[in-house]
């Protein structure tokens, strides 16, 4: 039978055919489009109802009692809520600044310097907090300030924060100086302005985008934090996610579900802004 | 005497010194460029010319050597601090800043006030046609237009020394050919001193007042266009400058500056340039085709040579004909078509052969 097929003199053309239609088909397999589908609701579901209760006038997060914006009345009067708001805005504006600074700093040594020895490795170091598992740094974190005997109440998390924030902003301004024609520098350079000017006017501004999305990210990633700043943070540096973390195991209460949305809803702005943002030209 | 506006003196420039990937970029290089001359560097890829050219624009620091600019040592001033403009290969136009913007930036940087600047931009997008786009971004100008603004631009604070990195080849051959010419109005209209870097023999040829001939880091010939391609010294220069017949011969008497080179038993050619050959040494000779006029055997001249047609070319504008003579050496002549439909010579026709006075060169070996 096997033989026969070989001997076919139109097997070969049938064998081909087929076999690209198998490979083509291999994503169209029974079962597949159903698990990613059960994939995405299962992501997605219990977000949409988490936003959908926060709009509830009743007092359940889980029995629907009609439409009602006094949760969120009631969050934004929440003398902790707002604190906790205060401060993740202050930790995350001075992180993102700070690892803003440093991560243009180093881009701009790592990609426009002459080649020097440990260029690569210098970039490993620097993306390397992107995976170290987030508890390990922590851990590590919070021996390091008590070893030193660092005690700067919010200071503590603004530092914690700046040093995890640096890779996120490193990554798009990183990119954005690679996709960056240097003969620009040159140019400028002929042109009588010297190195500080060059920077100022082509370099700075050509990075702008990249440095933009870098703190954008950066921004979120801090606003966002909860492992580290839960092992570092100490009474009056409660931030929002801490804040949650503490009223759930209270029981849920439709005011979560506001606090959550709306950091929700500043995430995702945020991101695609910075997506849009270091994608410009 | 024209003053000297760049004179190059033994830059040698080695990249990756101490490295097992050193390349020695120019070897000993020598060239003296007078003011207000169109000069060119001309030589295949990765023979220098860039290397050159960054040196002079103070991209690079030389291994050995003093580059001067009107007597004034330039090494160790930083570009912004040499008053010498390039106009790079693919323009470098700041992509955030209009037109304007751009041709203004120079000025600025030299602190120039705001009158001042605006009266060069104004002026320089002018002489480059381009006033109509001064509020256009860069993006938005095609690649001939991008080249007038680069151009523009380098001029605006008007330096003593234009450099031009291949310029035209990003442009199509249309273009290219309108560039030529304006490029080298351009020239005479501002007075400034252009060193101008190409591949392209014919950009050469057209627009320079002198060329230097490059090859593998050292300048192989210099000299006014004419003296390039009928002269030229050795065989890279015969060869990377349009067709040249090579041909390998023998010295048979040496007279003054005089040489006569025997091809062939019967065949004594009269060549000048290298001196220093004596008789019996073997040498090389180089002529263009259409040094080489044909004509029917019955027309025999004195001094001139028969061969046979081995082919025949037809080109349109002209026909290239390639003769052997006494069946060992190959010959290309070119003549032009100046009759209509009718072609000299058949394959296979014995020709009588004349090379033109003075047209035979002895290269150096
Ligand atoms: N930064 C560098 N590091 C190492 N080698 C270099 C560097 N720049 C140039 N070279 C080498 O020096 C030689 C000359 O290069 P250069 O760019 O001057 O050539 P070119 O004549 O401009 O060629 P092209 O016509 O291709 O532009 C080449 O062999 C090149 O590989
Ligand atoms: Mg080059």
């Amino acid at each position: 039978m096997t033989n026969q097929t070989i001997a076919a003199p139109s097997s070969k053309s049938v064998n081909s055919r087929s076999a690209s239609r198998k490979f083509f088909k291999i994503g169209r397999f029974p079962g597949f489009g159903l698990t990613t589908l059960l994939f995405f609701l299962f992501l997605y579901i219990p977000i949409f109802i988490l936003v959908i209760f926060s709009f509830n006038s009743g007092r359940s997060a889980t029995i629907w009692d009609g439409f009602g914006l006094n949760w969120y009345a009631k969050a934004f009067n929440n003398d902790d809520i707002q604190r906790a708001a205060i401060n993740s805005a202050i930790i995350a504006l001075i992180a993102t600044t700070i690892a803003t600074i440093l991560a243009t700093l180093a881009s701009l040594v790592l990609a426009r310097s002459r080649k020097f020895k440990g260029q690569n490795i210098s970039y490993s170091i620097l993306m390397m907090p992107l995976i170290v598992p987030e508890i390990v740094t922590a851990v590590a974190t919070l021996s390091f300030f008590s070893f030193v005997g660092l005690n700067l109440g919010i200071g503590n998390v603004i530092i914690a924060h700046t040093v995890f924030c640096i890779p996120f902003a490193f990554m798009p301004i990183r990119a954005r100086l690679q996709g960056m024609d240097s003969t620009l520098e040159q140019a400028a350079m002929d042109l009588y302005a010297n190195e500080w000017k060059a920077f100022r006017y082509v370099t700075f501004p050509l990075l702008m985008p990249g440095i933009i999305s870098g703190a954008m990210l950066a921004f979120i990633i801090s606003i966002d934090d909860f492992i580290i700043t839960l092992m570092v943070s100490q009474a009056g540096s409660t931030t929002l996610p801490l804040y949650i973390y503490g009223m759930v195991r209270m029981g849920i209460t439709p005011e979560i579900n506001v606090v959550s949305s709306v950091m929700l809803f500043m995430s995702i702005i945020f991101v695609s802004l910075s997506y849009l943002i270091g994608r410009k030209k | 005497m024209p003053e000297t506006a760049i004179e190059v003196r033994n830059i040698t420039k080695k990249f990756g010194v101490h490295t097992e990937h050193e390349v020695t970029a120019l070897d000993d290089v020598s060239i003296s460029i007078k003011d207000n001359e169109f000069f060119t560097l001309l030589g295949p890829s990765g023979c220098g010319k860039t290397t050159l050219l960054r040196l002079i624009a103070g991209f690079e620091y030389s291994t050995r050597g003093q580059i001067l600019l009107y007597g004034e040592n330039l090494i160790g001033l930083p570009p912004q601090k040499r008053p010498i403009n390039t106009v790079f290969q693919h323009y470098a136009l700041f992509p955030h800043m209009t037109v304007a913007e751009n041709v203004a930036f120079p000025m600025k940087m030299l602190g120039k006030d705001d009158g001042e600047t605006k009266k060069a931009v104004n002026e320089k997008l002018e002489l480059v046609k381009m006033q109509d786009f001064a509020n256009r971004k860069p993006g938005q100008l095609s690649g001939g237009q991008q080249q007038r603004i680069a151009l523009a631009r380098a001029l605006a604070p008007h330096p003593k020394v234009l450099l031009l990195d291949e310029p035209l080849s990003a442009l199509d051959l249309k273009l290219r050919q309108e560039m030529r010419t304006e490029l080298k109005n351009l020239q005479r209209e501002t007075g400034i001193t252009f060193i101008f870097v190409t591949h392209d023999q014919v950009e050469a040829l057209t627009m320079s007042d002198r060329i230097a001939v490059m090859s593998v880091g050292k300048i192989q010939q210099r000299g006014c266009p004419t003296e390039i391609y009928e002269k030229p010294n050795n065989r890279f220069v015969a060869d990377f400058i349009g067709e040249t017949n090579l041909l390998e011969a023998t010295v048979s008497k040496v007279e003054g500056n005089d040489i006569f080179c025997k091809l062939s038993d019967n065949i004594i050619l009269k060549g000048e340039g290298e001196t220093g050959k004596n008789v019996g040494d073997p040498v090389t000779l180089a002529v263009r085709p259409e040094k080489i006029a044909l004509s029917p055997i019955s027309e025999q001249t004195e001094g001139s040579f028969t061969g046979k047609i081995n082919n025949s070319i037809y080109l349109g504008t002209d026909t290239t004909y390639i003769i052997s003579v006494n069946g060992k050496s190959e010959l290309a002549s070119v003549e032009q078509n100046s009759a209509v439909g009718k072609v000299r010579f058949k394959i296979g026709d014995e020709v009588c052969i004349n090379v033109a006075d003075n047209a035979i060169r002895i290269l150096e070996d």
